[in-house]
């Protein structure tokens, strides 16, 4: 994508305005049904196919509330730390799109279930800065198109579209911030780390698997500048469903230098909707919001009020979890690592694939090795999540446990690691079908060794000289004449031991 | 009380997705103008301190268990679809976007 | 033997049980006074000939067989063409629905299937309920059987002109602010609005959900009884249905009495643009009342004088928002789609196309009420005139059991008449649309006949919500009284087709 936008530094644009931004995520909620028909919501026997007539808006359908929607956004909400209503309700969005099959979303208007909430984040560095929350209410998603004939299969192009309902009407939890303000040039770090943040605390409230690259959480990143000092706030621009942890800061950190490129060449900012790219990180002018856009809200009539009880309320409090933040804290001493390794395991999404190696039998240590080493690597080439790769924490711990028993060395158990995510089976099955046991057969090992020493005398006698650290290059020979499968501390203390030498 | 203009039905035909005439565009904008006119006696209670009813039904918190419900099979849900393809509703070119 | 489409409903299921009639034979009698009468009368927009023999073959086995029948099975009864019915096309009355065919029953028609009833077909009304005379119908008005060249009311003029025709027992209508009674009334029909939530609206086609509520329609107080009970319950797929035990209807209307209660009479309801023989006919009523045993009380209900008003924005309001999906991508007409324009573009044509004057200047009407400058002014004052109507209505309840009044202020007017003068046509529900802001019941129930023109008047009865039995017990009452004193049931008196 070839966009020019003038674009000031970053520290530049920092040195003369101060950002004030808004984020308003969506959340997939993963109940069993859709929000307001017994649908289900597994998607997977083929386009429209889990559709009914109130979820297709057909003529004389009704909704009714789904419980399990209800109790998550209420869960949500408590453990954003925001009063929950004692009575709201739903009401109508209207406006037009071929998406949404009644032409309007049935969502909250100025009754939200959840209101005057926070989240307090942790930046890399350690620094904790608090996310104030306007509000967290209930809506419903809508259907997916897909636009046929234009070159890129985007809208622009397409001589027709087609569309598949199957996800309307999946009950969505949107959450708004109120204005982050004071961040600075910390503003898109914020960004992420309010996103990732908030990602964990859905996950370890267990109503949604908040995949991003699923689209099961989606982020809009409202943002606006002011110059230094003052204090009403400029006119922000809306980037629409940013879709990863880095893109929210990217396109945070675009948008700081865009505005203050226009605001420094004397224009204004036009209140917009944007797109994010992200192929080069840039954003692009969607619709411009006019005032011809008119929702006339209105309370849904065809549902009643919810009043959830405080009793209600109370015992969902009661049986929240562990807040991932006090959480993390409290595996940070328990592993004894330091907060940026901690950072970088949340930034990684590894923490919960960790903790369930862990469980599974592995040391921490060894499960937080293979998680943010070979696995994190393999993640970042296939451009998956951590959690989508196929291999299980039974897994990592069974090859964790290999190598503590001496039964792979560190070269071997990557090359198991490989065979179980190409499908190849089970670590066990793996180790077993490519034949990677650690030689330990002393005999076979110490035919190789004498064939070492052998065939390098000069090098052995350097050893037997006193030049202990060249046995290197004998292991290395060992190593290569068993393809690997030594354990190659053994093999040392074999070639020391066969030339007389102690390492001491 | 205010009227309203052929300009304001045209937008609001607009907001409403209707492509009215230019004809239908002065005869409703004269009629609406006199329903409004009388309607609009309702304001005479807007400062009465009394809470607005939505809903005839004094009802709350009616939930449904997370249950799944069989759903239409796709060729019920596209029957009367004007057109289709690929098991999908086949609709022109989508405009804009949100 | 009397003519079997003169029957009343529960005369026919008793001679079904009894083995003195078939289902078939009475399925035919009435398919063919269809044929015979309803070209003239259009009261019909489908008839399911071979769905309704089907049916009716069905109830004759079952009864072959000796399986228990239920206490309308083998009825006749035809629906108001707003209610879903699988494989039978649903219009609304409207352009834009032409040809569609549900792929899913209404909670009603599911009832009335289990009921073991006939679903003769679907009746003609006002395009999407709105209106009171059927001319907003897109395939043609209905005529009044007591005058063709007059309107049968609306919007459920199709449901009203069936029974009056004789073309079936009983039919089924909806009522959003008067569309059940205001027909009955002026075609000497018996028309109930139950207590909003009484009866399911899932697959009821939405005009305005807050105020819509199904309801029977019959010749008799008897026969609608016991339609209403075959078609009221909580539904778990409408989530504004009252989940209690339907009021006993039909042992009201087989013990009909007034004696000892109290009746009001709203000072509101009568005045300038009412009828000198509408008012002549509801004052004989008030007077047959007391000499029946009920206390007449005066009742001044001074917001109801703003209820139309209110609900000329309530309902425009819901209805510019439920008539939103009718955009021609997932179903019914699709205008204008050449391959070049957008789908804005087709949406807007064919809505455009697909929805009658009426139709637009309402859903124009609600945007306008409902956009942001406006909302608080016009549907905020509405809501809060709808909290002043519930209030006048409880507090005349705290006095009286039931409230009486005039259906509508006239009789059937001639088609045409007010056909392009919308403030002149809303006039026509003045009377019955308190009790949709309200939500409570009411019934229409002939009272005689206009000396002025020769036309039926009804008389409306409200009760509170939920006591939906007190308009069986007292329109009953009142149904004996006046057949006795007229020698014949009023629809008699029609000229014959
Ligand atoms: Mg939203
Ligand atoms: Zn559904």
């Amino acid at each position: 994508m070839t966009v020019t936008t003038d674009l000031v530094s970053y520290e530049d644009a920092l040195a003369t305005y101060d950002p004030v931004m808004g984020l308003e995520v969506h959340v997939e909620l993963g109940t069993k049904t859709k929000m307001f028909c017994g649908c289900s919501t597994t998607l997977k026997q083929g386009a429209n196919s889990q559709t009914c007539p109130t979820c297709l808006g057909l003529p004389g359908a009704l909704p009714v509330v789904n419980e399990i929607g209800v109790e998550s956004a209420i869960k949500i909400g408590l453990a954003l730390h925001c009063e929950i209503a004692e009575w709201c309700r739903f009401a109508r969005k209207n406006y037009f799109y071929p998406d949404m099959p009644k032409n309007f979303q049935t969502s909250q208007y100025d009754e939200p279930i959840a209101f005057n909430g926070y989240l307090d984040v942790q930046l890399e560095d350690g620094e904790v800065f608090r996310v104030e929350i306007e509000r967290a209410h209930m809506e419903e998603d809508t259907g997916k198109s897909t636009h046929v004939g234009g070159a890129t299969g985007r809208i622009h192009g397409a001589s027709h579209s087609l569309l598949d309902y199957n996800r309307a009407g999946i009950p969505l939890i949107e959450i708004v911030t109120k204005p982050i303000e004071g961040a600075g040039e910390r503003a898109p770090e914020v960004a992420k780390a309010y996103v990732a943040e908030l990602r964990e605390l859905i996950k370890a409230l267990d109503v949604s698997e908040a995949r991003m690259d699923k689209g099961q959480m989606r982020c809009d990143v409202n943002l606006s500048l002011r110059p230094k000092g003052q204090k009403e706030f400029g006119t922000r621009s809306e980037t629409k469903n940013v879709n990863s942890l880095r893109s929210v800061e990217r396109a945070a950190r675009f948008e700081i230098q865009r505005h203050a490129a226009v605001l420094n060449s004397g224009g204004t900012i036009i209140q917009e909707t944007r797109h994010f790219h992200e192929e080069d990180g840039s954003t692009t002018s969607g619709r411009i919001k006019d005032n011809a856009e008119d929702y006339r809200y209105f309370p849904e009539p065809d549902l009643v009020p919810v009043a959830p009880s405080r009793e209600w309320v109370e015992e969902l409090r009661a049986g929240l979890p562990e807040l991932p933040r006090v959480r993390r804290n409290r595996l940070r001493e328990e592993w004894g690592i330091s907060e940026h390794d901690m950072q970088s395991i949340l930034n990684a999404d590894a923490i919960g694939p960790i903790v369930a190696t862990v469980n599974a039998g592995a040391d921490a240590a060894s499960a937080r090795k293979w998680w943010m080493g070979e696995l994190a690597r393999h993640a970042n080439e296939q451009g998956v999540e951590l959690g989508a790769l196929p291999i299980t924490p039974e897994h990592v711990a069974r090859v964790a446990e290999l190598v503590a028993k001496g039964d792979l060395n560190d070269k071997l158990a990557r090359q198991v690691i490989e065979g179980v995510l190409k499908g190849e089976g089970t670590p066990d099955e793996v180790v077993e079908k490519r034949g990677l046991k650690v030689v330990s057969d002393e005999g076979a090992l110490t035919a190789a060794v004498d064939e070492a020493i052998a065939g390098n005398a000069a090098i052995a006698d350097k050893i037997r000289g006193g030049k202990v650290a060249a046995v290197g290059a004998l292991v290395g020979a060992v190593m290569k004449a068993t393809r690997g499968q030594a354990d190659a501390a053994r093999v040392k203390e074999l070639i020391l031991e066969k030339l007389g030498v102690s390492e001491g | 009380m205010p009227g309203i203009t052929r300009e304001e039905v045209a937008h609001l035909a607009r907001l409403a997705r209707l492509e009215l005439k230019a004809e239908e565009l002065d005869h409703f904008a004269g009629q609406l103008d006199d329903i409004i006119g009388a309607v609009a006696r309702v304001s005479e209670v807007a400062d009465q301190d009394v809470p607005p009813t939505s809903h005839p039904l004094p009802l709350t918190n009616v939930m449904r268990a997370d249950e799944v419900r069989p759903s239409l099979t796709p060729e019920q849900a596209l029957s009367g679809a004007p057109a289709q393809e690929q098991q999908r509703f086949k609709v022109p070119q989508i405009l804009g976007e949100d | 033997m009397t003519d079997i489409i003169k029957l009343t409903a529960a005369e026919i299921a008793s001679k079904i049980a009894s083995g003195e009639l078939t289902a078939v034979e009475v399925t035919e009698a009435h398919l063919a006074r269809i044929g015979a009468v309803d070209e003239k009368v259009n009261a019909f927009l489908y008839v399911d000939r071979e769905g309704a023999l089907a049916q009716a073959r069905a109830v004759d086995e079952k009864r072959a067989k000796g399986e228990k029948l239920g206490p309308l099975a083998g009825v006749p009864v035809a629906l108001k063409d707003i209610f879903t019915t699988e494989g039978i096309p649903t219009t609304v009355g409207s352009k834009i629905l032409e040809g569609w065919i549900p792929p899913y029953d209404a909670t009603v028609t599911k009832k009335l299937k289990a009921a073991d009833v006939v679903i003769l077909g679907k009746t003609n009304m006002d395009e999407f309920a709105m209106g009171s005379s059927t001319e907003n119908s897109a395939y043609g008005p209905t005529g009044n059987p007591w005058d063709l060249t007059r309107i049968p009311g609306g919007s459920g003029g199709g449901s009203a002109a069936a029974l009056a025709a004789y073309e079936a027992p009983l039919t089924l209508g909806t009522d959003t602010g008067g569309s059940i009674r205001q027909p009955a009334a002026v075609t000497g029909t018996v028309g109930v609005k139950p207590t909003y939530g009484g009866v399911s609206r899932y697959g009821m086609v939405a005009f305005s959900s807050s105020l819509d509520q199904g309801g029977p329609c019959a010749r008799t107080v008897l026969d609608a009884a016991l339609l209403h009970e075959a078609i009221a319950g909580h539904d778990e797929l409408d989530s504004t249905s009252i989940d209690a035990p339907v009021p006993p209807v039909v042992e009201a209307a087989r013990n009909g009495s007034v004696q000892g209660m109290r009746v009001g009479v709203v000072k509101q309801f009568r005045g300038e643009g009412y009828q000198a023989g509408v008012v002549q006919r509801f004052d004989e009523s008030v007077e047959l009342l007391k000499s029946l045993g009920a206390e007449i009380v005066e009742l001044d209900c001074p917001t109801f004088d703003l209820a139309l008003s209110a609900y000329y924005l309530i309902a425009p309001s819901e209805c510019s928002s439920n008539l939103a999906r009718f955009d021609a991508m997932r179903y019914g007409l699709r205008v204008g789609d050449d391959g070049t324009k957008s789908a804005e573009d087709v949406t807007a044509l064919t809505r455009e196309a697909g929805f009658g004057d009426e139709v637009k200047r309402r859903i124009i009407l609600g945007t306008y009420a409902l956009s942001s400058g406006y909302y608080d002014a016009y549907y905020g004052s509405a809501q809060k005139v709808r909290t002043l109507i519930t209030r006048e209505f409880e507090a005349a309840f705290e006095q009286v059991d039931v409230i009486v009044s005039p259906t509508t202020p006239t009789t059937a007017f001639p088609i045409g008449e007010r056909a392009d003068d919308p403030m002149a046509m809303y006039l026509a529900d003045l009377c019955t649309i308190p009790t949709n802001l309200a939500g409570n019941s009411a019934m229409s129930l002939p009272c005689g006949l206009a000396p002025e023109d020769g036309l039926p008047v009804g008389l409306q009865i409200i009760a509170p919500a939920m006591k939906d039995d007190r308009l069986y017990k007292v329109g009953a009452a009142v149904e004996a009284a006046f057949v006795e004193k007229w020698g014949h049931p009023l629809l008699e008196e029609a000229p014959s087709l």
